[in-house]
């Protein structure tokens, strides 16, 4: 069933707090490989100009994923999740996520589209610190696969 | 920011080092717990067999944060990336041997832009296969 289009433009409400722990940035840095100094060594950041140890770039889809979550699962939306794959991902940045940083995410739905039987939708999700001060905006699609025999 | 590269310095067509990055079945296990992603697809032969996939693949996700190391290396500073988007054409087939998968990524400036910026578009490929679409970063340059 095709996906309900008075939702584009909805916003679901800011998540709790995500603290950016310096831990689980090498624990990712690690597990993609990278020994890029800036997300391990303090010192290292602090001379490219980084208050702390920043996070590799797609450190924040975690983040934002989840925070996405209540998109995919609002019943009102009828999202069938588990026919959905991940299409196209974008990051755009004011700055990098950093070690310390507590961020907020709030979701909204930018378009809903329907081709081929399959249901196309486009997240974004605007990453707010504790400040108050943007830090990078997300753009997620999914693409639910029409259903067998549908 | 503190890119070791100087936008006087690059041309459109200048290429970045290309880089080869090798996956294994242990390989996303462990990014699955780094990332929170723990959908079986990535490391259930028979889930992923299940729901059509020619065998476990990797993560999206994944693939997205090797390809952009071919940036961060060359410029030095992860933090002088402005922009970054792909698009998920293809499936990295991990196969549960030694060897898994191989993704090898080339990029090369292909627009000069305002503020010190460039535009650099990414291949990403594994097994011959083109992975990622529409691979944009844009970097700030010295």
């Amino acid at each position: 069933m095709a996906l309900d289009q008075s939702f584009v433009g909805r916003s679901y409400p800011p998540t709790v707090p995500y603290e950016v722990g310096r831990e689980k940035i090498r624990e990712f840095a690690e597990a993609i490989g990278d020994t890029n100094p800036a997300y391990t060594d303090a010192e290292a950041a602090k001379a490219l100009g980084h208050p702390d140890v920043i996070a590799p770039p797609t450190f924040v889809f975690a983040i934002t994923f989840k925070a996405a979550g209540q998109v995919f699962t609002d019943p009102q939306l009828g999202l069938d999740y588990s026919r959905v794959v991940h299409g196209d991902q974008k990051f755009a940045y004011r700055r990098p996520v950093r070690a310390g940083d507590r961020l907020t995410v709030v979701s909204t739905i930018e378009a809903i589209k329907s081709m081929a039987g399959n249901e196309i939708l486009d997240v974004r999700g605007e990453v707010h610190d504790e400040a108050g001060e943007h830090v990078v905006t997300a753009w997620t699609k999914l693409v639910a696969r029409a259903a067998e025999g549908a | 920011m503190t890119s070791k590269i100087s936008w006087a310095d690059v041309e459109v067509g200048t290429e970045l080092p290309a880089q080869s990055f090798p996956v294994t079945r242990a390989t996303l296990v462990r990014y699955a717990g780094a990332s929170g992603d723990f959908n079986p697809i990535h490391w259930n032969e028979r889930f992923a067999k299940d729901v059509g996939l020619p065998d476990v693949i990797a993560h999206g996700m994944f693939t997205m944060a090797e390809a952009i190391r071919v940036v961060t290396d060359w410029v030095g500073d992860p933090g002088a990336v402005v922009e970054y988007g792909v698009r998920f054409t293809r499936p990295v087939v991990v196969p549960d041997d030694d060897r898994g998968a191989v993704i090898e990524v080339t990029g090369k400036v292909a627009a000069k832009l305002d503020d010190r910026t460039v535009r650099v578009d990414l291949t990403a490929t594994s097994a011959g296969q083109k992975v990622l679409g529409m691979s944009r970063a844009v970097v700030r340059l010295a």
